[in-house]
């Protein structure tokens, strides 16, 4: 019987490495690809190189990187005070009827697929911008719209957690000295749950970074250095899924070597975001 | 020191902002619901499900593409489960705070954020060139299942959380080991969460596009075995959509997708609701 | 004390981490007796009662020094199959804790952890645990109802049930009535003193009057320290130690 278990015990260890090996198997390999390319190029040339033509064997990603950093940027710049008001709004206020509208649609608004958003930008907002703003419409300025819109989820949920986790007497001590609800919230509560709420910026931040189809229907995907928001751009990502449909040779390296930026950008957020919410939970 | 009109009004304007804030998220959601549904719904006839592409799309239904999403979605669950609430019985019933139990903890919230495209790349050189798969419902489903991998997990692992320490304190004080206490008492209390994250990596697996154009293919053929190339529902829309080959029919898709979306999401916050009431 | 010796605690030392919670305790304990440990909070008497059927081994971070013997088995030696210890030393907690289920299934829970036993076996052991408990002429109607819409006090029997029907050596409660109504209370130590002529039973009674009512000895623990030990009549009328009497007047506690 307590053999059995032992054994047991050895398999869920077993099943549990295998879970976050799936980590190192895609480290390995995403690396195993586009390491030798990055070593061919040069770090430097690749990394800071304007230009990319594939054809010609230049392979310079900074207008790739520029546009990833201005696109989550504007989504962050859209996202943070929209999301905050919101995690406000669901742990504070919350007048019943209207709560129970915004819980599912920020749940919604997690579940629609990302292909949804990137169609929706193209047919409304894409026009809207180049008829109102001028440029082309496909611009960092719709994709950060559409970006900010969908990495409220990641803000709200984190953010409202880390409000409501809060002891209440921070609240109440607040009011005990005369402060306004506002107050209390804005003054002791939001400070409070800083940390928390830093660490949904991040994660949103990654979730803006590594979005991929909407951004390539909405930012016009052209290779130069953006100048102004309404300039068409391309992400990392969008380099990526655009191109590896027909890349090979040297070409497809270059676009796994785009991916192990990516990576790195991505553990490097996740592990600013993992270290934060565990000092809260500490 | 602020008068006391200052602070409220303060107040006051703060919280227009919130809520405007608030309503404009429902509104925004509103106008994408209602954009793609008032131009897809005319679209769904009964023949929209039950035919298949014609003219890379542009005639017929959708059929193929709804039984590759269903395929893909169910081998990525089939794969990923199992993993999944195995590691989370791991990390909550056989390991404390352990160094190995943190290690794996940071490894699936790391990998929680790993962006689809990357998972793309890893599925089309691991799965599709590595193992030889080829662009393949096995192919895309193992890159969905690493992908839904970690939302199981935290779920799992919270539902797990839930269940009073009370109950396995019982089970082994009548005997039972530690395996029998999670198959007998733990699991069966934990089962209604387990299940709903299941369903919410349903829905994550049943919108995801890029990973699966890169391990799955974008074929409209009828798959036949676990080795054909599909398409999915989202893959259907994106190539409709940004091609331009049919706006009809990408409402259409759309439309379809949204529904589906919206059912798995209904059914998962039904399930949890009535776990919650029977909980209490 | 009865003529046979049932548990033996010998030097007995249990540590949480760098905590000690209980200090080279040295107890015996007779056979078919009520045997009660009292004390304040914190005094060590739970994890006395965890350390008998060694419920402590859940613990992570929990250890010990010194020896218990139940009849002759060392519970502590590395060999011993913990599985039919615990089946052997059954314990009650301080609140009803069924599990999620029917009252048949609770009941048959333990039984049915030693393999498949035929329906009819199992029927005739859920049925003479319950009468044992005093709680089948309640339940016998409704045994595929879920126990958690049973009361407090019918809760805490069918816990009490639960672990008879296992046909254990020795019976562990933990506080048994601390979430009773004194109706129930009065039900659960009518349940015990009929208990007492067939298993051997160790209480943690939840106030010194309990254990008066109930018990044949007690022992007084103090800060993981057993202070003293004796018969009930003794150690209430005529204790031994001034913190004992201290305590036993409600001085303290």
């Amino acid at each position: 019987m307590e053999a059995k278990d032992k054994i047991i015990e050895r398999i869920l260890l077993l099943i549990a490495f295998s879970s976050i090996s799936i980590l190192g198997l895609i480290a390995l390999f995403i690396f195993g690809e586009g390491l030798p390319l990055i070593w061919k190029v040069g770090p430097r040339a690749f990394i800071l190189g304007e230009r990319w033509v594939p054809s010609q064997g230049s392979f310079g990603i900074l207008p790739m990187i520029v546009g990833s950093f201005w696109v989550t940027f504007g989504a962050i710049l859209l996202g943070v005070p929209l999301g905050l008001a919101c995690a406000i709004f669901l742990s504070e206020w919350t007048p019943p009827l209207i709560a129970m509208v915004l819980r599912p649609t920020i749940q919604l608004l997690a579940a629609i697929p990302s292909v949804i958003y990137g169609f929706w930008g193209l047919i409304i907002l894409v026009p809207l911008v180049r008829n109102y703003l001028g440029g082309p419409g496909l611009s960092i300025l719709s994709g950060s719209v559409i970006l900010g819109f969908m990495i409220l989820p990641t803000i709200i949920s984190i953010s409202e957690d880390s409000l409501r986790a809060l002891p209440p007497y921070y609240k109440s001590g607040a009011l005990a000295l005369g402060a306004t609800h506002w107050q209390a919230i804005w003054r002791v509560m939001v400070p409070a749950a800083r940390s928390g709420i830093v660490a949904s910026i991040i994660l949103g931040m990654g979730r803006a970074i590594g979005e991929t189809m909407a951004m390539i229907m909405i930012l016009g995907n052209a290779v130069k250095m953006p100048t102004s928001f309404l300039d068409s751009a391309r992400t990392l990502t969008t380099n990526i899924g655009i191109e590896m449909g027909y890349a090979s040779g040297d070409h497809r390296q270059a676009l796994f070597a785009t991916g192990v930026i990516l990576f790195l950008i991505i553990m490097i957020l996740n592990s600013s975001a993992i270290a934060l919410s565990r000092r809260r939970r500490s | 020191m602020i008068s006391n009109r200052t602070r409220y009004l303060t107040q006051n304007v703060a919280k227009v902002l919130i809520w405007t804030a608030a309503l404009l998220t429902i509104g925004v959601m509103m106008l994408i619901l209602f954009q793609v549904l008032a131009e897809g719904l005319p679209v769904l006839h009964p023949r929209f499900f039950l035919d298949s592409p014609k003219n890379m799309g542009r005639e017929g239904g959708i059929l193929s593409t709804i039984v590759g999403t269903f395929a893909l979605t169910l081998v990525a669950i089939v794969f990923a489960a199992p993993l999944g609430v195995g590691t989370a019985i791991f990390l909550r019933e056989y390991t404390r705070e352990t160094r190995i139990s943190r290690i794996i903890r940071f490894g699936t919230d790391c990998l929680a954020g790993v962006p689809s495209i990357i998972f793309g790349l890893f599925g089309f050189v691991f799965f599709v060139i590595f193992l030889n798969m080829g662009w393949s419902i096995l192919s895309g489903g193992l890159t969905l299942a690493a992908m839904i991998l970690p939302t199981i997990i935290s779920t799992a692992e919270e539902a797990i959380k839930t269940i009073p320490y009370t109950y396995r304190e019982v089970s082994f004080s009548l005997g039972g080991t530690r395996w029998q206490t999670v198959t007998r008492t733990i699991l069966p209390s934990a089962i209604p969460g387990i299940f709903t994250g299941i369903i919410l990596s349903v829905g994550r697996s049943i919108g995801e596009t890029a990973a699966v154009i890169l391990t799955a293919g974008s074929s409209l053929v009828m798959p036949t075995s676990l080795f054909s190339p599909i398409r999915t529902m989202s893959v259907h829309f994106y190539i409709l959509a940004r091609e331009g080959i049919s706006m009809e029919m990408a409402y259409g898709t759309g439309a379809a997708l949204i529904l589906l979306v919206l059912i798995v999401n209904t059914a998962a916050n039904w399930l949890l609701n009535r776990y919650i009431r029977h909980r209490v | 004390m009865s003529e046979q010796r049932k548990i033996l605690i010998e030097d007995f030392s249990f540590y949480y981490d760098s905590f000690q919670a209980l200090r080279d305790i040295n107890l015996k304990i007779g056979a078919k007796e009520i045997f009660a440990i009292f004390g304040p909070a914190r005094s060590g008497k739970t994890t006395l009662l965890k350390s008998l059927n060694r419920l402590t081994d859940l613990i992570f971070g929990g250890r010990h020094s010194g020896a218990i013997f139940l009849d002759d088995l060392n519970i502590y030696d590395p060999k011993v199959n913990l599985t039919q210890l615990r089946r052997r030393v059954g314990m009650v907690f301080d609140l009803p804790t069924p599990l999620p289920m029917s009252i048949f299934d609770n009941v048959a829970y333990g039984p049915r952890l030693k393999g498949s036993i035929p329906k009819r076996r199992l029927s005739e052991i859920v049925e003479k645990a319950l009468r044992s408990a005093v709680l089948w002429e309640e339940v016998k109607d409704r045994l595929h109802t879920s126990a958690l819409r049973l009361s407090g006090g019918q809760q805490q029997r069918l816990c009490i049930a639960r672990i008879l029907a296992l046909e254990p050596e020795v019976l562990l409660f933990d506080e048994p009535c601390s979430g009773l109504d004194p109706i129930s209370t009065a039900s659960i130590e009518e349940t015990l003193t009929q208990l007492k002529k067939e298993y051997t039973i160790v209480l943690v009674p939840h106030n010194i009057q309990q254990a008066s009512r109930v018990a044949d000895r007690a022992a007084f623990f103090l800060n993981g320290e057993m202070v003293e030990e004796g018969p009930v009549f003794q150690i209430f009328t005529r204790p031994r130690d001034k913190r004992t009497e201290d305590y036993v007047t409600g001085k303290f506690g």
